[in-house]
C-alpha cells in the first residue's frame, strides 16, 4: 500500500538542490557494473572489489535490481565514506546508483 | 473471581486499573484492536492515522488495512539509530489524526523511543497515542502519556497465546468487531483463566528478575558492541548507544550473507537472529534496517537471555572473526 512505500529512508542527496531534474544529473559514469539479478551482498561487493579502478572525484555505477540494493549501496557509501550521488531507475527494470569515488 | 485476581495483578504490575486491562489472544490481536478499536471510535475527528516508519509489522498492518478502506497514513521517518525525532512527530499530527502510533522500544534493534515528548505532543494536539510496548513490557517502567498499549505475554516469559490491551480511562474506543461483552466489550470471547493467572506470575517475576539483572546485560551488551569493532573489520553496529533495551544488540557485517552468518552460528551453537523478526520469509528486506538506511545485509540480532555471562559473550566474540572471514572467502571477498 500507499504509506509503506515511502517508509524506506531516502538517501541525503548531496546537492540540496530544489527539485532535482528528471534528466540525469552530474557527470556520465566512467565505469558501469553489471549485477543485474544478483542478490545482496553481490552488488555491494562488486562496488568493493572495483572501486579503485576509477580515479578520485569519478563516478562509478552499479546496475542491480535487488530492492536490498537501494538501501545497502547508500549504506555502503557512508560507512566506506564515498559519496552517493543518486539512484537512476533502468527502463529494463532495476536500478543504476551512481557513486562518486572519494578516497 | 480467578480472573479478576489475575487482572488486577497483571494490572499492578504495569501501573493501570484492572477495569483499564482485557487480556487478549495474542499480542498482535491487542495491537489490531488497539489500533482499529481507537480509530473506529475517533472516526468523526478524522480518518488520519500516524505511525513511526519502525513500528512492529503487526501495527503496519492494521494501519495498511486502515489505508485500503480510505483512511490516510502517515509515517515519521527515523534516525540512522532508528529513532523517531519528537518534533518531527508533533508535526505530522493534523486537525484530522485520529490517531498515532509509538513503540515504546524496538523489536529488531533496541532502540528505544521518545514516547513520553511524543505523548506530550499528541495531548497538546487533543489525538490519542497508541504505544505498543511488547518489547518493554517487564523490562523497564512504562512511559508516561500513551492512552492505549499492547503487550505480548511469551514476550515477558508467559504463555504464548495471550496479549494485554489497556485503554485509558476517558479514551474513546470502539470495537471494530461483532459487539461481544466479555473483556469489557473489548475482546471477543472468554478470556483463558489459566493462561491469564500464568501471565500475571510470568510479569511479576519477570519484572522483578530483569530489574535485578538488567544492568549486568546492560554491562554485556557494551563489551559487544564495544569489542566487536575492534574484532572484525567492515561491521557496523546499529540502533541507538544509549537509549536502549539493556539485553538486545544488533550487528551487520558488510559482503556476508544474512541468512549464512546465522546458519553459521547456530551450527557454533548461538541462537541468534536476523533482519526482520517476523516477516524473514518474505525477501524483503527489513523494513527497520531500510528506514534506518543500514545495510540489510549480513545481519544479526543477539538477544541476552536472563543469566547470560561474561564468558558465553567472549566465547562468543571469539568465534566471530573466524566465521565471517570464511563466510567473506566463500562470497568471494579478497
Amino acid at each position: 500500500m500507499g504509506f509503506r512505500r515511502r517508509l524506506r529512508r531516502q538517501p541525503p542527496a548531496p546537492q540540496a538542490a530544489p527539485a532535482p531534474p528528471p534528466a540525469p544529473a552530474g557527470p556520465p559514469a566512467a565505469l558501469v557494473l553489471d549485477a543485474l539479478g544478483r542478490k545482496c551482498p553481490i552488488p555491494i561487493i562488486m562496488l568493493a572489489e572495483r572501486i579503485r579502478e576509477v580515479q578520485l572525484g569519478q563516478i562509478i555505477a552499479v546496475q542491480a535490481d535487488d530492492v536490498a540494493a537501494r538501501t545497502d549501496i547508500p549504506a555502503w557509501c557512508r560507512m566506506k565514506s564515498q559519496t552517493f550521488v543518486r539512484e537512476e531507475a533502468l527502463p529494463q527494470g532495476g536500478w543504476a546508483f551512481h557513486v562518486r569515488r572519494d578516497y | 473471581m480467578l480472573l479478576d485476581e489475575a487482572r488486577a495483578r497483571v494490572a499492578a504490575s504495569l501501573g493501570v486499573r484492572p477495569d483499564e486491562l482485557s487480556f487478549t489472544t495474542s499480542g498482535t490481536q491487542a495491537v489490531h484492536l488497539a489500533v482499529l478499536g481507537a480509530l473506529a471510535a475517533r472516526r468523526r475527528a478524522g480518518r488520519h492515522l500516524v505511525v513511526g516508519a519502525v513500528e512492529h509489522s503487526s501495527v503496519l498492518h492494521a494501519a495498511e488495512l486502515h489505508e485500503r478502506e480510505g483512511g490516510t497514513v502517515t509515517a515519521v521517518p527515523v534516525d540512522l539509530h532508528g529513532r523517531v525525532d519528537p518534533a518531527e512527530f508533533a508535526a505530522a499530527l493534523r486537525h484530522d489524526t485520529a490517531l498515532a502510533c509509538l513503540q515504546s522500544a524496538n523489536h529488531e534493534v533496541g532502540t528505544v523511543q521518545p514516547v513520553e515528548e511524543v505523548a506530550e505532543a499528541c495531548r497538546a494536539a487533543g489525538v490519542p497515542l497508541f504505544t505498543d510496548a511488547a518489547q518493554s513490557a517487564g523490562r523497564m517502567p512504562l512511559p508516561a502519556g500513551w492512552s492505549l498499549l499492547a503487550a505480548s505475554a511469551h514476550k515477558f516469559g508467559g504463555p504464548p497465546g495471550t496479549g494485554l490491551l489497556v485503554v485509558r480511562k476517558g479514551t474513546r474506543w470502539r470495537s471494530p468487531l461483532p459487539a461481544d461483552e466479555r473483556e469489557g466489550g473489548r475482546v471477543p470471547g472468554f478470556p483463558g483463566v489459566p493462561a491469564a493467572l500464568a501471565t500475571a506470575a510470568a510479569l511479576e517475576a519477570h519484572t522483578a528478575e530483569f530489574a535485578a539483572d538488567a544492568p549486568r546485560l546492560r554491562e554485556l551488551v557494551d563489551r559487544i558492541r564495544a569489542r566487536l569493532p575492534e574484532l572484525v573489520a567492515d561491521v557496523e553496529i546499529v540502533g541507538d548507544p544509549v537509549r536502549r533495551l539493556p539485553h538486545l544488540v544488533t550487528f551487520s557485517f558488510l559482503y556476508v550473507e544474512g541468512e549464512a552468518i546465522i546458519t553459521e552460528l547456530d551450527r557454533l551453537g548461538f541462537e541468534v537472529s536476523s533482519g526482520s523478526s517476523c516477516t524473514a520469509d518474505t525477501l524483503r528486506p527489513s523494513h527497520v534496517l531500510e528506514a534506518m538506511g543500514v545495510i540489510t545485509h549480513g545481519n544479526v540480532r543477539v538477544s541476552l537471555p536472563r543469566g547470560a555471562t561474561t564468558a558465553d559473550v567472549d566465547r562468543f566474540l571469539a568465534v566471530l572473526p573466524d566465521t565471517v572471514s570464511r563466510l567473506r572467502k566463500s562470497a568471494g571477498v579478497t
